[in-house]
């Protein structure tokens, strides 16, 4: 049994392929900037121990990154309604991917700032700077830029990860190759277009938050 | 040096994996000399099949697989499928069948070939007891879900009315939870389907609206498979004839087998 490759098959679906990866990106950005907002928060209460938001930052971020993220998708999507909070299938997705991201960023952006040398705190303490000017202006951006790759690397690990939101019938790549590949049966054409818009997709992210890092953090961001 | 040397393996990759389709013989001696066949069935789809209280697979097509392998003298490997994924373990030879309350359209027939029918199975739509739809037309900006690619979401997708949202999801099983937690108003399901959840569960009851599509469930069989085709035939006339089909559906679907079938 020969295979005949049809890819035209695929492209008969451009415009389905086409909202899934606008939607796609559009997870992945929202998600990142509020991920990475909740992270810095969640960082400075943890390594400044600000109570009580230091404790409930610690209960999140261990919930969250000992749990599968579809377990918390689903729990978004199917189980919040029994308790009458119902969110649509985008609502649930943005919701699930900046909560798991806000976790991980948590605990990534900590490292960055509890690295930043004593010395260094102390100096702009005698310069009489008051403890939200020392965040803002000594400790953030360095701490920013030391962790930069493992932002980015944590960003693109969600993107590929909201692929699990076809699960919950949100419209996104994923979702689009299994409808395609259900109506067309060409399981290889799809995935393998699917894979390779991807990869491009991943590549592309990387490169513009590597860039941006160089651009508001400095040289360091790398 | 680098980017060439991925090119390569990319090449190779691709190479490879447009030539697994090739080593493929006859299904049938293969399964006979082999001594399993391997038969893709439900996993989450009551009364087809479903995790018992004992954590074994139970259901009709579980029986039915179990009865085409004693038929066929061989053991029977069942592996797990969702709707969306049970025909590419078909076409990609990672079962032999497919007994998976599998329906019939144009799409399918173009890359699996089918036997005679097993069992009935109308699809119909559903909702709440006092929503007020009687056709495709009063669907008309509702929001029904549906499981993605199966054979009501065909049916369903041709019609609905185009200000009508459908909702897709993996499964049916994410479909009815879908139903049951208020996500969407109405549902597209099998109505042995839509019974066996009014039985198992009180949370939002299921009351059937008007058919989408009346057709019965084939095994599926690998394109140009005839003389595995004709071997399933001829254990389902013989079952038919015998009744033990008809047992069969007393025991899972309460009713007995159709006369027309």
């Amino acid at each position: 049994m020969s295979y005949q490759f049809d890819f035209v098959a695929v492209f008969d679906y451009s415009s389905v392929l086409l909202a899934g990866t606008a939607h796609t990106l559009l997870l992945t950005t929202v998600g990142a900037v509020a991920g990475l907002g909740i992270g810095i928060l969640g960082a400075v209460s943890r390594a400044w121990q600000i109570k009580p938001f230091d404790r409930i930052f610690a209960v999140y971020v261990e919930l969250i990154r000992n749990t599968p993220f579809l377990i918390q998708l689903f729990f978004i999507y199917f189980g919040l309604p029994s308790l009458g909070f119902r969110l649509d299938e985008w609502q649930a997705a943005i919701l699930a991917v900046i909560i798991n991201l806000g976790a991980y960023t948590t605990e990534i952006v900590r490292a960055g700032i509890e690295a930043t040398p004593r010395g260094q705190i102390e100096a702009a303490e005698s310069l009489a700077m008051t403890r939200p000017q020392i965040f803002r202006h000594v400790v953030l951006p360095p701490a920013l830029a030391k962790v930069w790759p493992a932002i980015c690397s944590q960003m693109v690990i969600v993107m590929l990860g909201t692929s699990v939101c076809s699960q919950i019938a949100a419209e996104e790549l994923t979702f689009a190759a299994n409808f395609i590949q259900s109506r067309n049966f060409r399981a290889f054409e799809t995935y393998f277009i699917v894979t390779v818009i991807y990869f491009v997709l991943a590549v592309a992210v990387r490169q513009l938050l590597t860039q941006a890092g160089l651009r508001l953090l400095g040289r360091r961001a790398r | 040096m680098q980017k060439r040397q991925f090119l390569k393996t990319l090449l190779a990759a691709t190479v490879l994996a447009s030539g697994l389709g090739l080593a493929h013989a006859d299904t049938l001696s293969n399964v006979e000399k082999s001594g399993v066949v391997r038969i893709a069935i439900p996993q989450d789809f009551p009364p087809f099949g479903s995790l018992g209280g004992d954590l074994k697979l139970q259901g009709y097509d579980i029986d039915m697989a179990n009865l085409i392998a004693h038929e066929l003298k061989v053991k029977v490997e069942l592996i797990p499928v969702t709707s969306t994924n049970r025909i590419p373990y078909l076409t990609t030879g990672k079962a032999d069948l497919v007994i998976s309350s599998l329906g019939k359209n144009a799409e399918r027939e173009k890359v699996i070939d089918f036997s005679a029918p097993y069992v009935p199975f109308v699809k119909s739509v559903f909702g709440p007891e006092d929503a007020r739809i009687a056709q495709p037309a009063d669907l008309a900006g509702k929001v029904v879900g549906v499981t993605r690619g199966s054979t009501e979401d065909l049916a369903l997708t041709k019609l609905a009315p185009a200000s009508t949202v459908i909702k897709r999801f993996e499964d049916n099983n994410a479909t009815i939870s879908s139903y049951l937690t208020g996500q969407v108003q109405l549902v597209t399901l099998g109505n042995i389907v839509a019974n066996s959840v009014n039985a198992m569960t009180k949370l939002r009851r299921l009351s059937a609206k008007f058919p989408v599509e009346d057709t019965p469930c084939y095994v599926g069989v690998a394109k140009g498979e005839a003389a595995m085709q004709a071997k399933v035939n001829e254990i389902i006339a013989k079952a038919k004839k015998d009744g033990r089909l008809s047992q069969m559906s007393l025991r899972w679907l309460q009713v007995p087998l159709p006369a027309n079938l």
